[in-house]
């Protein structure tokens, strides 16, 4: 059965069975592959995705809540997206780089509802994806840096 | 790339000797013989690593894995300097795997130590190789040009040319002979030793670097494959009917097991594949499978009653290991401060965040694979070996690694993809679940190890004893092997970085029944957590301060050439110690509850002390600070080095805090990060990195060596902090919560 999916504003017609997770629906049938598998049981964070703005772990999400809605991932952009990758460039960030498309996505999220994240806010927002190489400080970083980065910009 | 390829494989062996020590020998980088390097119209490419373009793109090559470690940034940041090239028109690429490019196995810290300066060389060579072509441009000798910043300039007359300029008339120069050559004095460096960012950057911030999992290739399928809970289990009988239920599934295969040669190569477990046109739906046919298994002789295999055994066979004599001095038994005799300790490290498993994949193309003469590869020419050959294809017909392809640590320098799950491949006769992506990977690894070992040391009256270590129980590595090429072998044990135990006159070491049986592998810094976890958590119940014993302790330990200055090219210097050792404690303040007065604890390691043949504060509350652990000096000679991309540091204090607290495999009835008892923890932002500390910057020391490793100190730096911490002695990992099975 052909299903309509929203993802970074494009739209595509995929046939696939609604228990199908998003992300699989998002890899294997859409074709981005941006948005990692790591875990499978929303343990890890690799597979975080903005729907309608709220961050989703999509491993663990059937493609059917999705429909009719809009999906961003890393693929996609916005605002805060675009301060969070310049200050993950500055910081140089990322060692393999496998988390980082959620790490961004789960930042993304954490800067649309708090402006201004203390350390403790970070902590709360960060825990569930996990960098296997241990790039949390940076991270940490980064995000304070994109706040900055925005704060400049006005 | 594709030209590359297409180069016979026995021009190259001529070009570049080849690589079959291990080392790359394979950057013999002058010849006549340069026909063999592809040329193509627009392009100077004085060697294999090295591609100019008319436009002045540089396109280098990178002939190790990338992992995160950064290599392909430190590779490329040698050839640039060495050429004067702009950083801003180098992009890389990734070799495939094959011999023409040297050794490739991306493991043991080794990549910088050992290919630096081969990396060097190519860039000189085509920068004099430029310099050639403008000097003949020009009309004017060679002396009195220079390249700088990717162009060649005219001494004299201050002209330059643009490197993209003289594609055309360099491409037709000599490859200078290697004697020729002159590198780089290290005050020159513009690159090399200085903050580069990551090549990558950019692929990594918008989802676009290709790892292993995101290969995809018309009509490709996607696989996944039951394994036999109990290492070694086969097949009895399975029934399909339910996984062939699940929409998307499209075939249900049974493998072999494909067993290695003694000696060689990693083979394969087998079992039995679903085959479907989307990886969820692999997955789902998995779980519907029914299948009943020969678990075979490790079905027995118990890790509790596996640690009870080794640790009783600890406290009786073991084998003595050459490199022991003295006679530690006089020296126990005529003591009156004894202290004795059996310490525990569980077995652990990688877990890198990309699970192990593999996409195969088997073509009757011809194998094609695309995967995260830390060894790509081992893959090869071992694809030689098992499916009778000619090597030559082999392409290797290596991705992006999501994280290697030692689990994807095996092929097995490579093995795995193009044995099915062969069976559907299509190309097919074998992805492993997180399940299949935390319950199918080639696992770092437990271990349990004993020691009983003696202090004389003036509270220096008079003997040493300690007697090593570890399953050994060798258990997974070569069958009964019952005891630590010799490089191991030269991982920290025969080779500690102490001054005793009288130590020694015995060697414990131990017998393996899972799969035995290296995860990042391998045996030197066992040997650092062991000896840096007795020093320190040493150094309380004679009533000492831990860095006063160690510092005398190490003694004084020595250097001990031995075999290799990289002698130990205590100095060294000392001085990053000394820096660790300055940078933590050590001796400060530390709020309550808090406590500071110190450890010093010797690997991959650099130098590193930690320092860690913690505090404990109500049972309740928490890091507070990490203080981290390396001394790993030449750096060559600092920024990179630390964050390998960094990375490596995060790895060291997932194994001091939460690490842990276990077997009941030859079963992983562990599933997935939520029995496997590690790591996250809540728990990550301020981290410190300190780098000893000497330039006119040979680079050593990075990758690894800051792990082995976390650990008991951590427990030496705990025990300043609350006076209880923490001897097995991980700590949140000791009754502390994190
Ligand atoms: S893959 Fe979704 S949380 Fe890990
Ligand atoms: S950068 Fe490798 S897992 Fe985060």
């Amino acid at each position: 059965m052909n299903k309509i999916l929203s993802i970074n504003g494009k739209l595509y017609t995929i046939d696939i069975a609604d228990d199908t997770p998003i992300l699989w629906a998002i890899r294997d049938f859409v074709g981005l592959t941006g948005t990692k598998f790591g875990c499978g049981v929303s343990q890890c964070g690799a597979c975080s995705i903005l729907i309608d703005g709220v961050l989703t772990k999509s491993c663990s999400m059937p493609f059917s809540y999705a429909v009719g809605k809009e999906i961003t991932t890393i693929e996609g952009t916005s605002e805060n997206l675009e301060f969070l990758r310049e200050a993950w460039n500055d910081g140089n960030v990322p060692q393999c780089g496998y988390c980082q498309s959620g790490q961004l996505i789960a930042a993304t999220s954490l800067l649309d509802k708090v402006e201004n994240p203390t350390d403790k806010d970070i902590d709360n927002a960060m825990s569930g994806n996990i960098c296997r190489c241990g790039t949390y400080s940076r991270i940490r970083k980064a995000i304070h840096r994109a706040v900055e980065l925005k704060n400049q910009s006005i | 790339m594709s030209n590359i390829q297409q180069i016979n494989r026995r021009d190259f062996v001529k070009l570049f000797g080849l690589a079959s020590t291990g080392i790359i020998l394979g950057c013999n980088i002058s010849s006549d013989k340069k026909d063999f390097i592809p040329q193509t119209e627009g392009t100077f490419a004085p060697n294999l690593f090295v591609q100019i373009q008319k436009d002045g793109t540089i396109t280098l090559i990178a002939s190790r894995s990338e992992m995160g470690q950064g290599i392909r940034t430190s590779l490329a940041s040698a050839i640039a300097d060495e050429l004067e090239a702009d950083w801003k028109y180098i992009t890389v690429q990734q070799a495939t795997g094959d011999s023409k490019y040297g050794n490739q196995n991306t493991d043991g810290s080794r990549s910088v130590r050992t290919i630096l300066e081969p990396m060097r060389k190519m860039g000189a060579s085509a920068k004099m190789m430029l310099i050639a072509a403008a000097a003949k441009k020009w009309n004017i000798a060679e002396a009195d040009c220079k390249a700088e910043n990717h162009h060649i300039i005219n001494i004299k007359t201050d002209a330059k040319i643009f490197f993209g300029d003289l594609v055309n008339v360099a491409a037709k120069e000599e490859i200078p002979a290697e004697s020729k050559l002159q590198l780089k004095k290290v005050e020159d460096f513009k690159y090399i030793g200085k903050n580069l960012k990551s090549v990558d950057l950019k692929d990594f911030t918008h989802g676009t670097a290709n790892y292993g999992i995101d290969v995809r290739i018309p009509n490709m399928k996607f696989a996944a494959i039951a394994r036999c809970p109990v290492t070694f289990g086969t097949v009895k009988s399975f029934d399909a009917a339910d996984a062939k239920s699940i929409s998307g599934v499209e075939k249900v295969i049974q493998l072999d097991r494909m067993i290695p040669p003694t000696g060689a190569f990693f083979g394969a477990l087998g079992g039995v594949a679903v085959v479907a046109n989307n990886t969820w739906s692999a997955f789902q046919g998995k779980l519907n499978l029914n299948i009943e298994w020969n678990y075979g002789e490790n079905e027995s295999f118990n890790t509790e009653e596996f640690t009870k055994k080794i640790t009783k066979r600890v406290h009786e004599k073991g084998k003595l290991i050459p490199g022991s001095t003295g006679d530690v038994n006089s020296a126990f005799n005529e003591s009156k401060n004894i202290v004795e300790a059996t310490y525990k490290v569980p077995f652990l498993v990688h877990a890198p965040m990309e699970v192990p994949n593999a996409t195969a193309w088997f073509r009757g003469d011809k194998i094609e694979v695309w995967a995260p590869l830390q060894d790509p020419q081992t893959a090869r050959a071992e694809l030689a070996h098992f499916f009778e294809v000619d090597i030559e017909n082999i392409t290797v392809n290596v991705t992006f690694i999501g994280g290697g640590f030692g689990r994807k320098s095996k092929s097995d799950f490579v093995v795995e993809a193009v044995a099915l491949s062969k069976k559907i006769n299509a190309p097919v992506q074998v992805v492993w679940t997180r399940e299949d990977d935390i319950k199918h690894s080639f696992y770092h070992a437990t271990s349990v190890q004993y020691l009983k040391g003696s202090l004389d009256g003036k509270g220096n270590v008079s003997g040493w004893l300690q007697r090593v129980a570890v399953p050994s590595i060798t258990s997974s090429f070569k069958p009964l092997s019952d005891y630590a072998s010799g490089f191991e044990l030269g991982q920290g135990f025969t080779n500690n970085p102490y001054n005793l006159d009288n130590f020694r070491l015995e060697n414990v049986k131990a017998e393996a029944n899972l799969r035995i592998g290296w995860l990042r810094s391998v045996v030197h976890i066992h040997s650092g957590f062991g000896n840096n958590s007795f020093v320190d119940e040493l150094a309380f014993a004679a009533k000492k301060d831990p860095v006063e302790f160690h510092l005398n330990l190490i003694g004084k200055d020595r250097i001990i050439q031995g075999k290799s090219e990289y002698p130990y210097d205590s100095k060294r050792m000392k001085n990053v110690l000394k820096k660790t404690a300055e940078n933590a303040n050590w001796g400060k007065k530390l709020p309550e509850n808090h406590g500071i604890g110190i450890a010093i390691h010797y690997s991959f043949y650099s130098y590193v002390a930690t320092a860690v504060e913690v505090s404990v509350r109500d049972g309740k652990v928490k890091v507070e600070n990490i203080w981290t000096t390396i001394d790993c000679g030449l750096v060559l991309n600092k920024d990179n080095v630390k964050n390998q540091l960094e990375g490596a204090a995060i790895f060291g607290m997932s194994i001091a805090l939460y690490g842990k495999v276990t077997t009941k009835d030859g079963a992983v008892e562990q599933n997935n990060f939520f029995d496997y923890q590690m790591t996250r932002m809540k728990d990550t500390p301020k981290i410190n990195i300190d780098i000893i910057d000497d330039m006119s020391k040979k680079p050593t490793g990075v990758g690894e060596p800051g792990v082995p100190p976390m650990a008991p730096a951590i427990c030496n911490a705990i025990f300043n902090a609350t006076g209880k002695r923490y001897r097995s990992l991980p700590l949140i099975d000791e009754g502390l919560l994190v």
